[in-house]
């Protein structure tokens, strides 16, 4: 076991990830199943509402099923039983399974979130490397007013100020919805527009989807792109002081070699912290920016549920979030082993 | 002041420094201007090691970099320097870069920060390889891990694919040289090579500088402020003080016999006064030394 | 207390604050926050109207008698935009105090007593971790009902892991210094010791961090409001007037102004923060909520 441990150092490292990353998804069921009963509302209240409460046969039976006589660690273990079934409750608004109504949102969320990043991260970079190649000078400090400007603006509002001038004024770009309702969804793969149109060669889907996904996407890249902008300036900053940079010029290799090769690689973990950072902060931007752009997703649901207070469904939306969140360090945490040779000590 | 009892012939390969001025000013409007060096002047012939010795901010390390074009932003050099009948110091960007690595290389003080840590050996043995000599990838391999075995690094073939922190402080720095030699230079510049490791191993990286320099016909310039350093491989000395040369001459007659105060005044802070006899650069004393 | 380098000139002392905090952002964001700070005691005398005086004149557009027009139920947005500071602006500074103070006093329990102490504090900080600060905001805030005072609660046990994990990795690094190693040889109690030898060297960290969270903290509040899970009718709070803005998108005055007032001020308060930071603190330029 041990010379398999030290002939695949990746692979060890890897494991122990996934470990750690199972413990904390159970972790986040510990924190929605304490939020449900450790707190003022009654839990039944919060789960079949107010009306449904009043109900004495409707409560005795939530009673009887959730086992809400018994004891605090009983109690927990019907609740994951009840999670892994893939039972997150009843919709108070809907009165729908809940995990059906998550599933079919989701996908929405992921594109617009992964595009944003995508966006992000490639601007994010460039400027920041930019910045900190120009340092001092006046481009680098406009550079920083600008990135300071996007963690300063209220996102919900930034949403609505390009909706209005974007789509409401000029109608450059379409502003609600994923699709203009005169044309059909491809057929169903992964929920996600772009890909489904691709896989079925629908190119004017595509499209449309397309410049639908632009006006949201460009909202969320330009709030998310202030705080990595600073970070991969920081970041650059402090690799091109650093000697195997100049070792590198020693050795007569020049620009661009310099900067992809040693600078990048070498920024590249701070920056990819930072990636993790910024997409929580993108899955949160959503709930506040999905329903002015009708965008059908995570962030619209959650948006819709807490303006109503339809509790379990706001629970469901944090343990999703939770495990998309988790899953997503999990995948920094990889490539930071791949990239980085010392960490998988 | 300059007391000098130097050979003053120069030889044609090599590398020669004469009036050599650096400034600085550093970046803002109310910075002032300083000069860090002045009238610097230096011969490096092939099959010599030319020792620079001095104080931290004598300008040792500066007139390294000056020879390379890598001072800081800020600074300016005036001067010559000449290499192979051109005029360093007037070279373009590009022309420099094609010199860096190739005709001259550097060897850094401290391999734990200037070998990038998270590339492989022998990504970073072969990348300037590639770049200068317009070699493939098997062939600049092949020559790289010849290179390992040259400054004794075992199981060279294994070492190309490890990362530096695998290493041991001595071996990275045979690493770092393996690397400044890996185009075959004319002049290497060692900038404090063995001041960042252990004692134990740093007379064998000496004794591999020495036996490279005699064997490549290299023109070495050894930065150091340790003068026992110095006495162990330099053949001649030159001893600078803040910014300007103040003794000049062959190994041993400005160790044995120096002239000018300062110089006098280094030695006497030798522990012991010690002058080491120079080092043996055979090859069975060096694999004695494990580094 | 000046440093001088080996050859006795003095070298600048590290404590620059001065000059940084004379920089052109920092001095904008001082006056920006300074106005806000008298608008907000001084709103009952600057407001031209009562905030939440419903009057018959709706969704009216800027004009002499309401400067910057009149909501869904014609109250004054110019009033309601005044009136907002005094939601806003005091909690926010409420909340970070709160928060630095029991995220500091845990880290630094944590980071002093460690064993299951530590143990115990990082995990619940890892939880909290394992969602994205509004999400874990917004669910909080669900659960607890709709109100000013359930926000600020949510508010707080989503921030204070980032003061107590950055508090626990200060400590820990100080532990092992020379003065606090002396103090407890001395038989100083564990308190003393830390709020005498430790806090005075975490300051700096943690003032930059607290700066910038109060402008997040503005952000954080306005955006729960919005969800209505925050301020509730008829208070003037920015966040919700900017929901009733939404719905009613032809009278951008309703939307616009509370954001330019949100972006005012948090923009103000991040100029500080950030020239703080530079002038402070160079170690947090890192990432300051992860791991």
């Amino acid at each position: 076991m041990r010379k398999f441990a030290a002939r695949h150092p990746l692979a060890l490292f890897l494991v122990r990830r996934i470990v750690i990353a199972v413990l904390l998804l159970v972790g986040v069921t510990v924190v929605t199943f304490t939020l449900t009963n450790l707190v003022p509302t009654d839990p039944v209240q919060l789960a079949l509402g107010d009306d449904a409460a009043d109900d004495p046969a409707i409560v005795a039976q939530y009673r009887a099923e959730h086992g809400l006589d018994q004891p605090v660690l009983a109690r927990y273990f019907i609740y994951m039983a009840h999670l892994i079934q893939g039972d997150m409750g009843i919709s108070l608004q809907t009165s729908q399974p809940i995990a059906q109504e998550l599933g079919q949102a989701l996908p929405a969320t992921i594109e617009l979130a992964g595009v944003s990043i995508i966006l992000s991260v490639i601007l994010g970079v460039g400027l920041g490397t930019l910045a900190a190649y120009r340092r001092g000078r006046f481009s680098d400090q406009v550079l920083r007013v600008v990135s300071l400007l996007g963690i300063s603006v209220p996102i919900f509002w930034l949403a609505l100020v390009a909706y209005y001038f974007l789509f409401y004024q000029w109608r450059l770009l379409p502003g609600s919805g994923r699709l203009d309702p005169t044309i059909i969804p491809p057929p169903r793969v992964t929920g996600m527009y772009l890909i489904d149109s691709l896989v079925a060669g629908d190119s004017v889907a595509f499209l449309n989807a397309l410049m639908h996904l632009l006006l949201p996407a460009l909202v969320l890249t330009l709030y998310s792109m202030g705080l990595m902008v600073r970070f991969a300036r920081t970041s650059v900053l402090e690799v091109l002081g650093q000697d195997y940079v100049r070792a590198a010029r020693a050795k007569g290799l020049t620009g661009w070699r310099i900067v992809t090769g040693y600078v990048l690689r070498g920024a590249a973990v701070p920056i990819i912290t930072v990636v993790g950072l910024v997409f929580g902060g993108l899955l949160s931007g959503t709930v506040l920016v999905e329903s002015v752009f009708a965008w059908n997703g995570l962030g619209q649901y959650a948006f819709n549920a807490a303006s109503n207070l339809n509790v379990p469904a706001v629970m469901g939306v944090g343990l999703v979030v939770g495990v998309v969140y988790i899953t997503i360090n999990l995948i920094i945490d990889v490539v930071y082993g791949v990239i980085d040779p010392r960490v998988r000590v | 002041m300059m007391t000098t009892n130097v050979d003053t012939s120069r030889s044609a390969a090599g590398l020669e420094i004469s009036d050599l001025r650096v400034t600085f000013r550093a970046p803002g409007r109310r910075a002032v201007e300083r000069t860090l060096l002045h009238d610097v002047a230096l011969t490096l012939e092939p099959g010599k090691i030319s020792g620079v010795a001095g104080e931290s901010g004598s300008g040792k390390t500066m007139t390294g970099l000056a020879v390379l074009g890598l001072l800081p932003a800020g600074a300016r050099a005036t001067g010559s320097i000449r290499y192979d009948g051109r005029e360093l110091l007037q070279a373009d960007a590009r022309s420099m870069s094609r010199i860096r690595g190739r005709h001259v290389a550097m060897i850094f003080q401290d391999p734990s920060t200037s070998l990038h840590p998270m590339l492989r050996i022998g990504t970073q043995l072969t990348d300037h390889m590639r770049r200068h000599l317009g070699i493939g990838r098997k062939a600049a391999y092949e020559r790289a891990r010849e290179l390992l075995e040259m400054v004794s690094i075992d199981d060279a073939a294994g070492a190309l694919e490890k990362y530096p922190h695998q290493f041991s402080g001595g071996m990275r720095q045979r690493i770092a040289i393996a690397i400044a030699l890996a185009c075959d230079p004319r002049v290497v510049i060692a900038d404090e090579p063995t001041t960042a490791l252990d004692v134990t191993v740093q007379a064998g990286v000496l004794r591999l500088l020495r036996r490279l320099c005699d064997e490549l016909d290299v023109a070495m310039m050894l930065v150091t402020h340790d003068l026992g350093v110095m006495s162990a491989i330099a053949d001649d000395v030159t001893v600078m003080r803040r910014g300007e040369i103040v003794e000049s001459g062959p190994r041993f007659d400005v160790l044995t016999a120096p002239q000018h105060p300062y110089t006098r005044e280094l030695i006497a802070s030798l522990p012991g006064n010690r002058i080491a006899d120079p080092l043996e650069h055979d090859a069975a004393s060096a694999q004695e030394e494990d580094a | 207390m000046a440093r001088t380098s080996s050859d006795g000139t003095p070298l600048p002392s590290r404590f620059r604050y001065p000059r940084s905090l004379r920089s052109p952002l920092a001095v904008v964001g001082c006056v920006i926050v300074v106005i806000w700070l008298l608008i907000a005691v001084f709103a009952p005398l600057l407001s031209p109207a009562d905030p939440i005086l419903n009057t018959p004149n709706r969704l009216a557009p800027p004009s002499g008698d309401h400067l910057l027009g009149t909501d869904t139920l014609g109250r004054d947005v110019l009033s309601r935009v005044l009136y907002g500071s005094r939601v806003s602006i005091p909690l926010s500074l409420l909340l970070v105090v709160m928060s630095v103070t029991l995220g500091s006093v845990l880290g630094a329990i944590a980071g002093y007593f460690g064993k299951i102490v530590d143990e115990v504090i990082m995990r619940i900080t890892d939880l909290v971790f394992t969602f994205p600060t509004i999400i874990l905001a917004m669910v909080i805030a669900a659960v607890l009902g709709p109100s000013l005072q359930n926000a600020v609660v949510a508010m707080l046990i989503v921030t204070w892991p980032a003061y107590a994990r950055v508090m626990r990795s200060l400590v820990i690094s100080l532990r092992t210094r020379e003065y606090v190693l002396a103090d407890r040889l001395l038989g100083f109690s564990a308190w003393r010791i830390l709020g005498v030898d430790i806090t005075p060297n975490v300051l700096g960290s943690i003032v930059v961090l607290a700066t910038l969270d109060v402008g997040t903290s503005i952000l954080l509040l306005s955006g729960l409001s919005y969800l209505g899970l925050g301020a509730v009718p008829p208070t003037a709070e920015w966040g919700s007037m900017i929901a009733v803005g939404t719905q009613n998108m032809d009278q951008w005055w309703i939307a616009v102004f509370p954001g330019l007032a949100i972006l005012s001020i948090v923009l103000a308060v991040n100029f500080i923060g950030d020239s703080l930071r530079d002038a402070l603190d160079p170690q947090t330029a890192g990432s300051m909520r992860a791991a």
